[in-house]
């Protein structure tokens, strides 16, 4: 068949049929909503009770909260602004607990007038913490971070600056210390000494000089009471605080049930295994109970601090069993490379193997984190007044008797933003170092 | 990872302790165990003479006294004149059950969520991705509250059942009351039982099902060999229904089995089981709150089987079911299970939150109002820690020989 005669035949089409448009059941929404919802009997079942448990849900939560009642003094007065505004008996929430007792759910007990001393306090911490959190920030704001602790812990408990001071002193004297007799003395002698300077000097020096020179130089803000600690703000201390502690005592941890110093080893897996198999609860109790017995008669120190030790070493047995798994997880061969190189036990640990190791462990280590921050709750059983003990607290008021639902909304809303956004970073820094080719 | 050095030509040198890798390790580790001994006795000389201080002695004597109090839910006998040992018992009990009971539920609630957090359904995977977000990121303690609260604040009182006008009703056939003072439902008595002890014939019904279930094993392993012998498998699922139902029923009727259902009697209801709202909060919030972190173990368990594996099995020409049983699910089991133990630790562990809701766990009556009574702070709270080790040490003893068991053997 030549190309003329498959021209001149009548019958062969000579231009293409313009597209049609697909049947309507084939496009845009429709079509998604056939292959997602409806693609089959069971799948349409499972479309029509989950749009009946969401409705159900949200025909009852929705008018709830946005017919909520923001501005009244007590319980009785918003179920009767709610009686004459919306009729008897209607769904609406009592917000006006909120309103009203915002800066006790925020702050606890803590002196009204201070107030800008705690905000301060987490501003800077806060700021001080960007350097770490993101890397392309100038490396010199970290100077900030490592002083911000104790700007914090001074902002927040005020009393005399010296304390503080004396305390960071420690930390000076032991890096000097270290940089003296890392030269002459050599790095295992220079570590013991920077170690065990500090110490001595806590223990011994720390106290008279603090005394002194705030009997001198009495330079001070007024000092406040832990137990007028309380709300997010006692949760956010604690939990910040177990987090910060707990990371590196956590890697050490690990790293000592790795090792081979038989000792060391054995004495890792003992604490650790002993922390992870009793419940928080049970260590709260032993530190608000029994921390008396084991310290010298006479001693009795803060209980928000032992709570923080607690839960420090709780959530740092954790993160140990993550990191270990991080370690174990690496090839042999990146530690052999590391002794190949000539590198000793630290600075292979430090330059190869933990940056690798930690990368590999960060959603565990971001869901301990996350683990932590929930349990700072617990504190409420020894008799600490975190969210929770404060809801406590408000419904046991004459005004607010009776307010559950609220409380419990609000505090459950703080939580989760606060640990949906650090599991979100801990997505954002696994993407970051994320080396594999895509 | 220490490295060797060549051996120093002079004798031995002081210096060497810190400086000769073949000593160091030994010098570190001598240290460490002087400091750690010192740290131990500083902790023991300072328990002693705060013990003397306070006039007590340690002595484990208190748990053969009368404990002196109630406990308002108990598994086995128990009464205000029995022992503080036999307080810790219930106690131990009753973290069992609500434990048993959380597990349970929470692997039915982890599964399904993980399973359909997979679907190719948007609204179903959406909706128990909110599920999962929701309560992985709120703390446990206020879903217990929580709970607790919608108990008694929002259920009917048992009086509302009352009468004609009656604003609520028995849900199930008119068996189940839920009610602000807990749940009742029906619960199985016997009419002439067997032993005095009600557990042991619970324990008589147990050990039946145990056997009927061991016997069905054996024949289908039976079928299995003949299968293999001849080609073709015998037909068993209704010998194995026989040997269920048969033993069952026949020692049901034996010991006159029927069921207790609760009725309104008075102010309260009465008759069948009592589930407090301490149980039921504790049970519910334990439950859903493990579950949203099973959902997730399941759902990456499942994700980790790599596609290739189903193809894989479909060539060889296997057919869907057996796909899953032989290829699909060992391979998943090997990732699901550890971290699903390890959930299941934590739910025994979170248990103790039971005393946000007053529930009766071993914290409340050991740790809780034996420690009051007696004052016995360090022996009380040393026995429920230990206590809570145990059961972890055995529970993650037994996940470690089953990972030993399914590892991969390789090299």
């Amino acid at each position: 068949m030549t190309q003329q005669s498959s021209q001149s035949l009548a019958y062969v089409r000579t231009e293409m049929i313009p597209e049609q448009t697909p049947p309507i059941t084939e496009v845009g929404i429709i079509k998604w909503i056939r292959e997602n919802l409806f693609s089959g009997v069971l799948n349409s079942i499972l479309t029509i009770l989950s749009l009946f448990v969401i409705w159900t849900v949200l025909s009852h939560v929705v008018p709830w909260i946005f017919n909520g009642i923001w501005d009244a003094g007590s319980l009785k007065e918003c179920r009767e602004i709610r009686d004459a505004t919306l009729g008897a008996n209607a769904s609406a929430a009592c917000w006006a607990v909120l309103t009203e007792r915002w800066n006790q759910l925020l702050f606890g007990f803590y002196p009204d007038h201070l107030y800008l001393r705690p905000v301060f306090a987490f501003l800077i911490f806060m700021f001080a913490l960007t350097p770490v959190l993101f890397s392309d920030l100038p490396r010199k704001m970290l100077w900030l971070t490592i002083a911000s602790p104790f700007i914090a812990y001074w902002l927040i408990w005020g009393g005399t600056i010296w304390g503080p001071l004396a305390v960071a002193a420690g930390f000076v004297l032991g890096a000097v210390a270290f940089q003296l007799l890392v030269r002459t003395a050599g790095t295992l002698a220079a570590v013991v000494l920077a170690i065990v300077v500090p110490i001595l000097y806590w223990l011994f020096l720390a106290g008279p000089i603090t005394s002194g020179l705030s009997s001198m130089l009495p330079i001070g803000i007024e000092a406040i009471d832990s137990k007028s600690l309380g709300g997010f703000m006692l949760a956010i201390i604690i939990g910040l605080a177990g987090i910060i502690l707990s990371l590196p005592l956590g890697v050490l941890l690990a790293l000592g049930r790795q090792s081979d110093l038989f000792i060391i080893n054995k004495f890792s897996v003992g604490f650790i295994e002993i922390i992870r198999g009793v419940p928080l609860i049970v260590w709260l109790f032993t530190a608000s109970l029994l921390l008396n017995y084991f310290l010298p008669p006479g001693t009795n120190f803060d209980l928000v601090l032992r709570v923080i030790i607690m839960v420090t070493l709780f959530s740092a047995a954790y993160i140990a069993e993550v990191v270990r798994g991080g370690l174990a997880a690496l090839p042999k061969g990146q530690y052999e490379a590391a002794d190949a190189l000539g590198l000793d036990y630290w600075k292979s640990m430090r330059l190869i193997i933990l940056p690798q190791a930690l990368k590999i462990s960060i959603p565990g280590i971001v869901n301990t984190f996350i683990g932590l921050f929930k349990d700072t709750t617990l504190v409420v059983f020894i008799g600490l007044l975190d969210p929770i003990g404060l809801s406590n607290a408000i419904r046991a008021t004459t005004e607010w008797n009776g307010i559950y639902w609220e409380l419990f909304a609000f505090i459950g809303f703080m939580f989760f933003i606060f640990c949906f956004g650090m599991g979100r970073y801990s997505m954002y820094l696994e993407n970051k170092l994320r080396r594999e080719h895509r | 990872m220490s490295t060797m050095t060549d051996p120093s030509k002079q004798g031995f040198r002081l210096s060497q302790l810190i400086y000769d890798t073949r000593y160091r390790s030994m010098t570190i580790q001598v240290v460490a165990m002087i400091v750690l001994m010192l740290f131990f006795s500083w902790l023991v000389r300072n328990t002693v003479q705060n013990l003397e201080a306070l006039g007590k002695d340690f002595n484990f004597g208190f748990l053969t006294q009368p404990a002196g109090y109630d406990i308002n839910q108990r598994l086995v006998e128990y009464s205000s004149q029995s022992t503080h040992g036999r307080a810790a018992i219930v106690g131990i009990l009753n973290t069992i059950l609500v434990a048993v009971l959380g597990c349970t539920l929470a692997t039915v609630l982890g599964v399904i969520a993980g399973v359909l957090r997979l679907s190719k359904n948007w609204i179903v995977s959406k909706l128990m991705t909110v599920y999962v977000e929701g309560f992985r990121n709120v703390p446990l303690l206020l879903w217990i509250l929580l709970i607790f609260a919608l108990m008694t604040e929002s259920m009917p009182q048992p009086r509302d059942f009352r009468g004609d006008s009656a604003t609520a009703s028995m849900s199930v056939f008119d068996s189940v009351a839920v009610t602000n003072r807990g749940v009742y439902i029906p619960s199985i008595e016997f009419a002439n039982p067997i032993f005095t002890e009600t557990w042991m014939n619970w324990l008589l019904l147990l050990a039946i099902v145990v056997g009927a279930v061991v016997a069905i094993r054996r024949l289908g392993a039976w079928a299995t060999a003949k299968q293999e012998a001849t080609g073709i498998r015998p037909t068993t699922w209704y010998i194995n229904l026989a040997v269920f139902i048969v033993p069952l029923a026949i020692i049901m009727t034996v010991m006159g089995a029927h069921f207790d259902i609760p009725a309104l009697t008075g102010f309260n209801f009465s008759g069948g089981t009592h589930l407090r709202n301490s149980l039921i909060a504790l049970w519910l919030a334990l439950s859903l709150y493990t579950g949203a972190f099973i959902a997730e173990i399941v759902r990456g368990g499942i994700l980790a089987i790599s596609k290739g594996q189903t193809e894989a099995a479909f060539a060889l020409g296997l057919r869907p079911n057996t796909t899953m049983n032989l290829v699909i699910l060992p391979q998943a089991m090997r990732v699901i299970i550890p971290p699903l133990i390890s959930q299941y630790l934590n739910l025994t562990k979170n248990s103790s939150l039971a005393i946000a809701v007053g529930y009766m766990d071993v914290r409340s009556t050991l740790g809780g109002i034996t420690i009051n009574q007696t004052g016995r702070e360090l022996e009380g709270m040393l026995l429920l820690g230990l206590f809570y080790l145990i059961a972890s040490l055995v529970i993650s003893g037994a996940m470690n020989i089953y990972n030993n068991s399914v590892k991969l053997k390789e090299r």
